[in-house]
């Protein structure tokens, strides 16, 4: 499974890039860490900034990161935070870029929605939310979004079997497919 | 219609208020008029639509799921299958977040057949987007030209890579296969019959009344919303925001080539339809230019650590042999890290991210999707239209089943 060595963060020596400088003057408190591996400029900022630092990241001048890319998480299972949510953004005036992360505790795995900020983050916090199991807390609408309301699980966690098969449709809650009613029984594995 | 009855008008105020409740509508999963697999839920007054809810999910399939468990070059089956449409670009996409994580390039005469293929996919992409806009829209025979002109795109990629549809193209370091000294002159005669087409499907739909009436002022959706949705491509090139992820941040040798960016200015179904239709001749020109310009040399990268060595070598030489085993077994290593790479895929920005633990799987393969974020915006596009505008709005976002749900 995971391996407990994975670094992705304190290979490289914290940069002075001007835009976690920037970053580090308009919000106190907002950078933990960051780096430029293969110059893809990274900040690691606390969950309790992270309204603060994406609302400034978006209204600064010199920032103007008016377009959320990309929101997804990885599980590194076995380490410590587990999770790791990522933010893509660029900036379609200044033409840059910029990831955010944001750790994430396995036993509280929640933190605050950016609808309100960039509208496009309903859907791809919603993805998020289905797949890993993280919560954004005030997300107008937190359902699934691929998968059916009564799957068990979050499926892109490490500690879900890939072969893993659950029903595929109907009243098929665990114990449903348990009991052997419901729908055709999938779950082979 | 759903004319409101207003005080003055013929129908009076002492006539009561009827109770109204709004006619729920489903439309798909699988709609004659959608060429996609998506559910709306319609919420209509008369023919006015209040409010519509976009279901996507029908055809999740666990890409990233699927990519952990494999090794880094056993993805690119997959990439081809996430906008089946214009795969090579799925290919070059993953193929240069690799390359970048591994921190090389490839040869020229590599990325030049990478970008004739993106291109002619790309090409692909758009006449089917423009075609089946069209037929939904009733406009059958334009359907056809623009199918025949695919036919012949598709020819060329089976040149290149010996299939049409799946390509599974582009390596890590390098292309399935190199092409023969008849390469160019094949790509000139087949673009020059499609130059003909495109004309032939221009000059049958464009200045057609009908067509143009459900496709004008239809869809609209500001500039600002639109990036603010994260919203990328022809859609918001069409919004008159000229962003290109291939003139912005160029990859490959796109800042060798001379092409024009067009964009729109009413941000409507109209508009999305010509920014495509220059797209297309923007397009041809690039494939033009390298053509022109293909230089000779190898197409793969010179390193047994990563690309497979030549089948002579392998047979004949120990080293090679080895090399060849620990690639296809272990696969190749990059280093620790994690990057994030954009293309400018047909219908806007494909990023891949990749996170590398050190192995030779990785660790977290994400593909962001043009066709999952330009789907958020239909609902806001759908708000207070017509019914009838339904089709073409869906139509000119061009949702791409297979990258949009993964």
């Amino acid at each position: 499974m995971a391996d407990p060595k994975i670094r992705t963060t304190d290979e490289e020596q914290p940069v002075a890039h001007p835009l976690v400088a920037r970053l580090r003057e308009g919000v106190s408190n907002a950078v933990l860490a960051s780096h430029a591996f293969r110059a893809d400029v990274t900040v690691i900022v606390p969950r309790d900034e992270l309204l603060a630092v994406c609302r400034f990241l978006r209204d600064d001048a010199e920032l103007r990161f008016d377009m959320l890319v990309d929101v997804t998480a990885v599980d590194y299972l076995g380490r410590m935070p587990r999770f790791e949510v990522v933010y893509h953004l660029y900036s379609v005036p200044l033409n840059q870029r910029i990831r955010i992360k944001v750790a994430l505790e396995e036993s509280d795995p929640r933190l605050p929605s950016l609808v309100s900020i960039w509208a496009g983050a309903n859907w791809l916090e919603r993805e998020t939310w289905d797949l890993y199991g993280i919560v954004f807390v005030g997300h107008p609408n937190p359902q699934r979004i691929y998968l059916y309301e009564e799957f068990q699980g979050h499926p892109l966690r490490k500690d879900y079997p890939k072969a893993k098969r659950q029903p595929l449709i109907g009243p098929g809650s665990a114990n449903a497919a348990d009991a052997g009613i419901g729908p055709v029984r999938r779950d082979v594995g | 219609m759903s004319d409101k009855p207003e005080s003055g008008d013929r129908v009076t105020q002492d006539v009561p208020e009827l109770p109204f409740e709004p006619l729920k509508l489903k439309m798909g999963p699988s709609h004659p008029a959608t060429h996609g697999t998506v559910r709306i839920n319609l919420k209509l007054d008369g023919e006015t639509v209040q409010h519509a809810e976009v279901e996507v999910g029908y055809l999740h399939r666990g890409f990233e799921k699927e990519c952990e468990s494999g090794l880094y070059y056993q993805v690119f089956p997959y990439t081809d299958r996430l906008n089946y449409v214009s795969s090579i670009i799925n290919n070059v996409g993953y193929a240069l977040a690799c390359e970048k994580l591994f921190g090389f390039e490839v040869p020229e005469r590599c990325q030049y057949l990478r970008v004739i293929g993106s291109e002619v996919s790309r090409m692909g992409d758009h006449f089917t987007c423009l075609g089946a806009g069209a037929m939904e829209l009733g406009a059958m025979t334009a359907y056809l030209y623009v199918m025949e002109a695919r036919e012949l795109l598709w020819d060329v990629i089976d040149v290149m890579c010996g299939s049409r549809v799946t390509s599974n193209y582009v390596r890590i370091g390098g292309l399935s296969e190199d092409v023969g000294p008849e390469f160019p002159a094949l790509v000139r005669e087949k673009l020059g019959q499609v130059g003909k087409l495109q004309q032939d499907f221009e000059d049958l739909l464009l200045s057609n009344p009908i067509f143009r009436q459900r496709m004008e002022g239809t869809g609209n959706l500001s500039s600002d919303e639109l990036i603010a949705l994260g919203v990328t491509g022809p859609l918001l090139r069409a919004a008159g925001v000229p962003y290109d992820v291939r003139r912005a941040q160029p990859y490959l040798v796109y800042d060798r080539l001379d092409f024009d960016v067009p964009i729109g200015e009413h941000s409507d179904n109209m508009d999305r339809f010509l920014v495509r239709v220059e797209e297309l001749k923007q397009s041809r020109r690039m494939v033009e230019q390298c053509v022109e310009q293909l230089p000779g040399g190898p197409v793969d990268i010179d390193d047994p650590h990563v690309r497979l060595p030549g089948k002579g070598k392998v047979f004949t030489r120990m080293e090679e042999l080895i090399a060849q085993f620990k690639v296809v077994t272990e696969g190749p290593r990059p280093p620790v890290g994690e990057v994030y790479r954009a293309v400018e895929g047909a219908n806007g920005e494909l990023g891949f991210y990749l996170v590398s633990d050190g192995s030779g799987k990785p660790y977290k393969c994400r593909a962001r999707s043009p066709s999952f974020s330009n789907m958020q915006a239909l609902s806001r596009m759908l708000q207070g239209a017509m019914f009838a505008d339904v089709v073409p709005t869906f139509d000119m976002i061009n949702m791409i089943g297979g990258e949009c749900d993964r």
